[in-house]
């Protein structure tokens, strides 16, 4: 009886100890050193694991056109994931890799330019060889720096766009100019807005005159926006906050204006007929942008370089660019810019000229606090909490 | 616990009284998988409810602290969300009794003989769960969107107004969860009425009970088990469902259940410690109100 007893007390104990070096092990915390960057095995292995968004993907085709020409000129397979439909998911996915230095199963990921800013800060991500980047040098002026990125040694620039209002032109003949437009009484109940932070609070920052690319600005400007958002929300004149779902409210009448991508209203105007306008608001609307980055745990750095300096040649870019609707970061010119359809060509919200761009403005870094800060204060509202 | 109402057996079983070395041996796969996958997690949740930020850490960096005013945070913040998800559960709760008690019943006091029917039945309650529960909610999304022919059908008929919507509203996600857990109040209740005594009823006819007394004192007494059950299931998840409530299927931004606020502070925000507290909550005033329930509907041998 009493051998019984003892071995089983022994049996929990012993459990017990387990269990709490699991806690110990869990609770841990502390800054870690910055890890080190995996080493480069492209000279032997030929791949490239490559996450990026479903939208950067041309579906018309039976695959990717470029990813096709690129294998067979460099002999690299390239697996593409479209795993980042969400930089703060994709982040809350990979976190705790990056931390540790290891693999997170892509060589090279897009993101937003602000997550980008994050791994750069937190030592997640290997240092480019721009030696290997000859076609670096086709790059847009504008995007050859950034102010979280001095130099771009750490992300290069992938694919960029406008946001701004969007309206059905059979319900809105007149059309729309501004983003005060939107709150409207007569469109009370058919507004959608794009649950990402900065592209709609960018869009009522600009709106209420403010630069959002300046420093200048801080809580009391962010706050006067979220407060301005959760009106329209509280009021019921906006009837939809949405990711990327936000498209189907517009097709299916939900809404019948919202703040928009154009790239993704050129895309449901190609698939549900021509019903729908987009315009730069006139305080002016945002400019994102999304950069290729290689992880920390990457084995294959080599391997995603040549993949971008491929990408960077002008006869690719602009063939990426007309086919997925988005800004391509490569200065394409003559005679590049002829071998796709004129009414594309000219299109200036796919190959803006220097004036459409100067009309936009890019939102700017975040610090930490900030970050952390405006970002749960964004939710609330998404979240109907006051 | 709630599963036992689905055996059989009665009889409390002796326990054995002598201990053997064995019988601890075959014991400690189980104890060491509720270590590892029930009671670590679950410490290492309560822990991280009281955790607090890294001073200069990374955004979703943590040290172990024992901050309990996390928890005031989230209950003033997300108090409404709290309240709202336990009236939406226990409304989709109710009306998936109020619609699976008869489904059951025919099934299996009615249909009894027509084996047959009672089969096909109970395979069209379970066919739709071969498809995915996203999809599923997706699918009523489409049909309940202002385009649809049932919105537009409401329209046409004055039975909704003009610029009405359905979904992002309370009663689009009620209907949503509704939908999805009424196979989870059915099956249980079937399983107990299918082994219903139509003799009793039969006896209550004799004694001239009415047909509505017979169900109150009878069926119901009898069927309580499966009731309990049935509600235990649907109700559980449908308090910390984040599906149909989410903005991108049913709901909308005055929706939101304490699922999504968890699921925002995970993944969006990475605010662990309130995504804990908030979780921690959410299982306390289940198991409180489950407990209450149990107690008061005198299966108390079901937990």
């Amino acid at each position: 009886m009493m051998q019984g007893s003892l071995s089983r007390r022994t049996v929990l104990q012993g459990a017990g100890l387990g269990a709490s070096a699991l806690l110990l092990a869990a609770c841990s915390s502390g800054t870690a050193p910055k890890p080190a960057a995996a080493v480069d095995k492209s000279d032997t292995q030929k791949s490239l694991r490559f996450d990026s968004r479903d939208t950067y993907r041309n579906t018309t085709g039976e695959d990717f056109p470029l990813l096709s020409s690129f294998t067979d000129s460099t002999s690299i397979e390239v697996t593409y994931s479209n795993a980042v439909s969400d930089d703060n998911v994709y982040y809350s996915k990979v976190k705790n890799q990056l931390k540790m230095g290891q693999d997170i199963g892509a060589d090279a990921c897009v993101l937003s330019e602000w997550m980008a800013a994050r791994w750069i800060n937190l030592g997640y991500l290997q240092e480019i060889e721009r030696e290997k980047i000859t076609n670096f040098e086709n790059v847009r002026l504008q995007f050859q720096n950034a102010t979280f990125d001095p130099g771009r040694r750490f992300s290069l620039p992938w694919r960029s766009g406008f946001t701004g209002i969007a309206w059905n032109k059979a319900a809105i003949p007149g059309g729309l100019t501004t983003v005060s437009d939107l709150w409207d009484p007569a469109l009370k109940g058919k507004v959608g807005v794009m649950s990402a932070m900065r592209d709609t609070l960018g869009l009522i920052m600009l709106d209420a005159g403010v630069d959002i690319s300046d420093a200048s600005w801080g809580d009391a400007e962010f706050s006067a926006a979220v407060n301005t958002l959760r009106d329209q929300v509280n009021s019921g004149q906006i009837q939809s906050i949405k990711g990327n779902k936000y498209k189907e409210d517009l097709k299916n009448g939900t809404t019948v204006a919202a703040i928009a991508r154009v790239g993704d209203i050129m895309q449901i105007n190609q698939e549900a007929g021509d019903q729908w306008d987009f315009a730069i608001p006139q305080p002016g609307g945002v400019l994102w942008s999304d950069v290729a980055v290689i992880p920390i745990g990457s084995t294959h750095r080599g391997n995603a370089e040549t993949f971008v300096n491929f990408y960077y040649d002008r006869a690719h870019a602009v063939k990426v660019a007309a086919e997925t609707s988005f800004i391509s970061p490569i200065d394409v010119r003559q005679p590049e810019i002829g071998t796709i359809p004129q009414d594309l060509a000219r299109n200036l919200m796919i190959f803006p000229s220097e004036a459409t761009f100067k009309t936009t403005k890019s939102f700017r870094t975040l610090t930490q606090g900030e970050e952390q800060r405006y970002g749960a204060q964004y939710q609330t509202v998404l979240l109907g909490a006051s | 616990m709630a599963f036992s109402a689905f055996a059989t057996g009665t009889a409390k079983e002796q326990a054995p009284r002598r201990k053997s070395r064995i019988a601890l041996l075959l014991l400690l796969p189980g104890i060491l998988y509720l270590m590892l996958f029930f009671l670590v997690p679950l410490v290492s949740l309560v822990i991280t409810s009281f955790q607090q930020p890294i001073p200069f850490g990374d955004i979703g960096e943590y040290q172990t602290a024992f901050k309990w005013e996390n928890y005031v945070d989230v209950v003033n913040t997300y108090g409404e969300h709290i309240f709202r998800s336990f009236g939406y559960a226990i409304l989709a709760t109710i009306f998936a009794l109020l619609f699976s008690y008869p489904l059951a019943y025919f099934i299996g006091v009615t249909a009894r003989r027509w084996p047959l029917v009672q089969n096909l039945m109970l395979v069209l309650v379970i066919a739709p769960f071969f498809i995915s529960f996203l999809l599923r909610t997706l699918a009523w999304k489409s049909l309940l969107s202002d385009e649809s022919f049932v919105i537009s059908g409401l329209k046409a008929l004055s039975l909704m107004a003009p610029d009405a919507h359905f979904t992002g509203t309370p009663a689009a996600v009620i209907f949503g969860l509704t939908y999805n857990f009424i196979p989870f109040m059915t099956l249980p209740l079937y399983s107990t009425l299918e082994r219903l005594d139509t003799r009793l009823l039969e006896a209550g006819s004799d004694l001239y009970s009415k047909p509505s007394m017979t169900f109150f004192k009878v069926t119901v007494p009898l069927s309580m088990s499966g009731i309990v059950s049935g509600v235990l299931l649907t109700f559980i998840p449908a308090a910390g469902d984040y599906i149909n409530a989410s903005r991108d299927f049913l709901g909308g931004t005055g929706t939101q259940m304490i699922g999504n606020v968890i699921e925002s502070n995970f993944l969006v925000t990475l605010n662990y410690p309130a995504a804990a507290a908030l979780s921690i909550i959410l299982m306390a005033v289940i198991l409180v109100m489950v407990t209450v329930y149990v107690k008061r509907s005198g299966t108390e041998d079901l937990l």
